[in-house]
């Protein structure tokens, strides 16, 4: 593949020689996330939009909703689409044309974050059953990335649906009045969901990567938590975990979710 | 976490038990390699071709080999018809297959080929994308491609509290008390982690002997590969 702007092999070895012992360039300790800071109301005509950032990487997640026919298997609940493109104005490595895989990637894992967490009361969201009932569009879009845009992307989602309200639907029509809101916010359930992605480099386990030391990660699992489950998962990437590795990501999760509700706190009130 | 020995399965399974499996090589003559594997009433075929120069050109890698999976569904292999043509689930499948497969085969001495893994589904009836990696990852031992280990593959759900082995669409959509969880996994024969998906609701411990017990499945998985496998030796 066309790697043009693909890390030096001496700042690759330079990180993996760091790491070894327990060291990152920008003196991070390895379960430690960059300052994570959330913006909301990046688009009025949404009904729901941030901006995160963590460190130099930036997001922005918007929620757009519209009156749909409900799915034949969930007659009864809205629907949730999440999507995710990597802009080209984001970085140099990104190209316009149709979606690649790894954006398509962050779409489907934060899709099921969101779904498989319950999150969202979509049997809440349902006008008519049958016939009418409220969709959710998550869209993500990459500004900046200086790596883990996947936990952005997720931390994104999240709050932009905490910010979000439900448009005004007009009986008559069967339609959603786009541009006026019922000022009620959509029904979510109180824990938050986190995207917690944990990559290995050589035999370290580090949070949070940079876009160098992303570059670095030989095998990636990203964990959709919160507190007390787990309710979604995916590895990534083409090498190898020992059972151990799996085991100590799992309770590293743990420790992470705290840590990383902490840090978002202020904004998520 | 107590076992409940009175949870029934649909099927009326053990809770260890796989649905029977069935592992076939050598089922298309074209292909250098290709395989059939079964859980019960899903039903994947593979077949390899190559290693093969890399079109189009400007895909090549110059220092190796790639590996490249293609998983489809055929659109009559489920109930409900799918659209024919790739879909966002069945790219990102591909994937996870090709992630699953790498850590094993070695085709760094062929530097911009391609070994193409083409996957589908004929009938469905869940755990379609473990039989998928599992009839890959026999066609690419049968087509001759350098392996260090096999790779077979698994999946655990969770009904309710109870953890059972090879998810059948029945218990796919289990929902009484807790619903279910999926987690498919694909593990070397050595025991190393290649493929971990996850999607449900369940509590960090429980999850761990999730994985054990999909470790243990996963052995007998592969003593289907290997027989199947041996049997063309000859």
């Amino acid at each position: 593949m066309a790697e043009l702007y693909e890390t030096s092999d001496v700042t690759r070895e330079r990180i993996r020689k760091y790491l070894e012992q327990g060291k990152r360039f920008d003196g991070r300790k390895t379960d430690e996330f960059r300052e994570i800071t959330i913006e909301s109301g990046v688009s009025k005509n949404a009904e729901g939009s941030v901006r995160v950032k963590i460190g130099k990487t930036e997001v922005l997640v918007g929620v757009k909703m519209d009156v749909t026919e409900p799915y034949a298997d969930s007659a009864n609940k809205g629907n949730l689409m999440v999507t995710a493109e990597f802009l080209p104005l984001s970085s140099q490595r990104f190209e316009s044309g149709p979606p690649k895989f790894n954006s398509i990637e962050v779409g489907r894992v934060i899709d099921r974050i969101v779904r498989e967490s319950k999150f969202i009361e979509l049997e809440k969201l349902c006008i008519k059953e049958g016939e009418k009932v409220w969709s959710i569009f998550i869209d993500i879009y990459s500004i900046n990335d200086d790596g883990n845009l996947l936990d952005a992307a997720g931390i994104g989602a999240i709050a932009a649906l905490r910010t979000a309200r439900i448009p005004k639907y007009d009986e008559e029509t069967g339609k959603a009045v786009h541009g006026e809101w019922t000022g009620k916010n959509i029904p979510l359930t109180k824990e938050i969901p986190l995207s917690i992605t944990l990559h290995r480099i050589g035999n370290t386990i580090i949070v949070d990567p940079t876009r160098e030391e992303e570059d670095v990660s030989e095998v990636r699992v990203t964990i959709g938590a919160s507190e007390s489950y787990i309710s979604s998962m995916q590895k990534g990437d083409e090498k190898a975990l020992k059972i151990k590795e799996i085991n100590e990501m799992i309770d590293l999760s743990e420790k992470l979710y705290k840590k990383i509700l902490l840090k978002i706190e202020k904004f998520t009130k | 976490m107590a076992k409940k020995d009175s949870f029934e399965r649909p099927d009326g399974r053990k809770l260890d038990e796989t649905r029977e499996m069935k592992a076939k090589v050598g089922i298309i003559p074209n292909a250098d390699g290709s395989a059939m594997f079964s859980f019960g009433d899903t039903i994947a075929i593979a077949a390899v071709y190559g290693p093969k120069k890399m079109h189009p050109q400007h895909l090549q890698d110059s220092e190796k080999g790639t590996l490249r999976c293609t998983y489809n569904m055929l659109s009559f292999s489920v109930t409900e018809r799918i659209k024919p043509g790739p879909s966002r689930r069945s790219m990102e499948i591909s994937k996870i297959t090709e992630w699953a497969l790498s850590p094993v085969v070695m085709i760094g001495q062929f530097p911009n080929t391609v070994v193409d893994v083409h996957i589908n589904i004929i009938q469905a009836n869940a755990s379609t994308r473990c039989a998928g990696i599992n009839a890959a990852a026999m066609a690419l031992a049968h087509a001759g491609i350098p392996m260090k280990d096999m790779v077979s593959s698994v999946s655990i759900g969770k009904l309710d509290k109870t953890l059972v082995v090879d998810v059948s669409k029945a218990e796919e959509d289990w929902e009484e008390g807790e619903g279910a969880t999926d987690i498919p996994m694909s593990f070397t024969h050595n025991g190393e982690l290649t493929h971990l998906q996850l999607d449900g609701k369940i509590k960090r411990e429980q999850l761990k002997e999730a994985i054990e017990m999909a470790r243990k499945a996963s052995m007998k998985v592969y003593e289907v590969q290997k027989k199947a496998l041996e049997e063309v030796k000859g």
